[in-house]
């Protein structure tokens, strides 16, 4: 087993905190709110307000399931195109209420499915992208465990993107990767050491910014609670046309 | 073997290879000079895959392309059968990168216009593609001119991993201030649109066009058949089926892109 691939098995791992967890220890008084006002409530995204250090904030996440029953719902934490309008209609309205936002991702990838590609996958993880890269309230995201292609991307296109100890990010998952390229999904280890998916290869690849330690106490919990309100006390100071130049730089550097 | 059949090997031996073309969609067979020049089958529309130099003569009177000095950057080649791909992509499309970039005219209207290569590594979303796009809506945004970009594409290069959807978001994030300046952005789909390309780009047109049977996705039919272990229904990621749920403006016959450019590029 290599070390890459060991990374990617502790970010899918059982252990890893609930992003339901993960919300109710770094918000106060957290409300979940439903829905895309248009079509459906994809349970894959879990969204809503709550009051961290005392402001306001709206969070939007997707989230595996705590047990079987509850993964089928998500499946497996792969939104649907619902799922997608919906985190961006929260977004924009936390624009409008100049909230700052909190993404939390844990996806294996946007769900690949019959229904999905009708209902427009591939255009609401564009419109997510395009309107969320323009967003003019502090956005902060969280690689909380997997961060599957197009799929985590569209809800990480914000001022900073930080990633868990035991994360990943990547295009497509090492098995896939290995698939593709090699025709041989066995040589998944093989591929993860490749695809420089972890969190130090992204922060040196500056695809992430900051590598958070991981979340199992309250005492972990109370330093992730800690960076996000010195982040979002950070990047509230700034002008509104000085934090989307210092966005724009962010994304212009991939060269 | 009979002199009878020496006889006929050697007419066989004579017929040019290719003469025949099967259309994908509707499996009619045809001589290849009913193709014509817009590549299209006359029996159903389908319009066969063109190269970016094929499909830019077609599309405008005049080009001039752009930024052809940028290439993928030096850090990805130390993968030798990557580079070595870059290379036969290189030869066989005599371009840098999967998509062409520049400068182009319909009459005395001028605009911005890119085109993707499927040819070069199946037209995927590369640093180099995604900065070439990137360069070219920046370009039309301070030139004032609007921009069409003919998408063709297997989605995010999976040999530039990470930063191949880093690039998703550096050219919609050019679209968008693109957009800002009031300016017209026309996407056309072509055969075959999908993965990455789908999800940012492809997908942010304030137009989004398309020709006749084409494939327009996000994911693969096989990684759907392999999640949701049946065979989805045979036109589900085809242009019509889009059409039908919304996603695209107008489906146009590759006769009459032209056409259909130089009248979207007046009104706006």
């Amino acid at each position: 087993m290599t070390k890459a691939y060991d990374r990617v098995l502790a970010a899918r791992s059982a252990d890893k905190i609930s992003i339901q967890n993960l919300v109710a220890g770094i918000t106060e008084d957290f409300m979940e709110l439903h829905g895309d006002h248009a079509y459906g409530d994809d349970p894959a995204v879990y969204a809503g307000i709550g009051t961290i250090g005392g402001e306001p904030v709206t969070i939007t996440s997707i989230q595996k399931g705590n047990n079987t029953d509850e993964n089928i719902k998500r499946h497996f934490g792969s939104a649907e195109p619902d799922g997608y309008r919906k985190a961006l209609r929260l977004m924009k309205q936390a624009e409008k209420f100049n909230r700052p936002i909190i993404n939390l991702i844990n996806t294996p990838g946007a769900y690949p499915g019959v229904d999905a590609e009708y209902k427009g996958q591939g255009y609401m993880i564009a419109q997510s992208i395009i309107q969320g890269l323009k967003l003019s309230v502090p956005y902060i995201s969280v690689i909380v465990g997997e961060g599957g292609s197009g799929g985590a991307l569209a809800l990480a296109v914000g001022d900073t993107v930080w990633a868990f100890e035991n994360s990943v990010y990547s295009i497509l998952s090492p098995e896939g990767y290995a698939t593709i390229l090699w025709k041989d999904s066995s040589k998944a280890a093989d591929a993860a050491e490749q695809m420089q998916l972890t969190p130090k290869d992204l922060l040196s690849n500056e695809i992430i910014d900051k590598i958070v330690p991981e979340v199992n106490d309250s005492e972990s919990m109370q330093n992730f609670k800690n960076a996000l309100i010195d982040k979002i006390n950070e990047l509230k100071k700034l002008p509104k046309e000085e934090l989307l130049a210092k966005r724009h730089a962010r994304y212009r550097k991939f060269n | 073997m009979s002199k009878n059949k020496e006889d006929l090997q050697a007419l066989m031996d004579q017929i040019p290879d290719n003469l025949f073309v099967k259309c994908p969609i509707c499996k009619e067979n045809f001589y290849n000079k009913k193709l014509g020049i817009y590549k299209v089958c006359p029996n159903c529309g389908f319009g066969f895959r063109l190269g970016a130099d094929e499909r830019i003569k077609l599309t405008c009177d005049k080009f001039k392309p752009i930024d052809e000095d940028v290439v993928a950057p030096e850090r990805f080649l130390n993968d030798k059968k990557y580079a070595g791909k870059l290379e036969k992509s290189k030869k066989v499309t005599n371009l840098n990168e999967s998509v062409q970039t520049g400068i182009a005219k319909i009459g005395d209207q001028e605009f911005g216009l890119g085109v993707m290569d499927w040819r070069f590594i199946m037209g995927s979303l590369g640093t180099a593609t995604g900065e070439k796009l990137a360069r070219l809506f920046e370009k039309c945004t301070k030139k004032g001119l609007p921009v069409v970009v003919f998408s063709c594409s297997g989605g995010a290069r999976m040999q530039e991993g990470i930063h191949s959807l880093m690039q998703m978001a550096k050219v919609s994030q050019a679209v968008s201030d693109h957009a800002a300046k009031g300016l017209l952005y026309i996407s056309v789909l072509t055969d075959p649109t999908t993965g990455g390309v789908t999800a940012s780009y492809a997908m942010e047109g304030d137009i989004n066009l398309s020709e006749p049977h084409t494939l327009i996705g996000f994911a693969g039919r096989r990684v759907i058949e392999k999640t949701i272990q049946q065979r989805p229904p045979k036109d589900f990621q085809r242009a019509e089926t889009l059409l039908k749920n919304g996603f695209l403006d107008a489906i146009i016959k590759r006769s009459d892109m032209k056409s259909v450019l130089a009248k979207l590029l007046a009104w706006n």
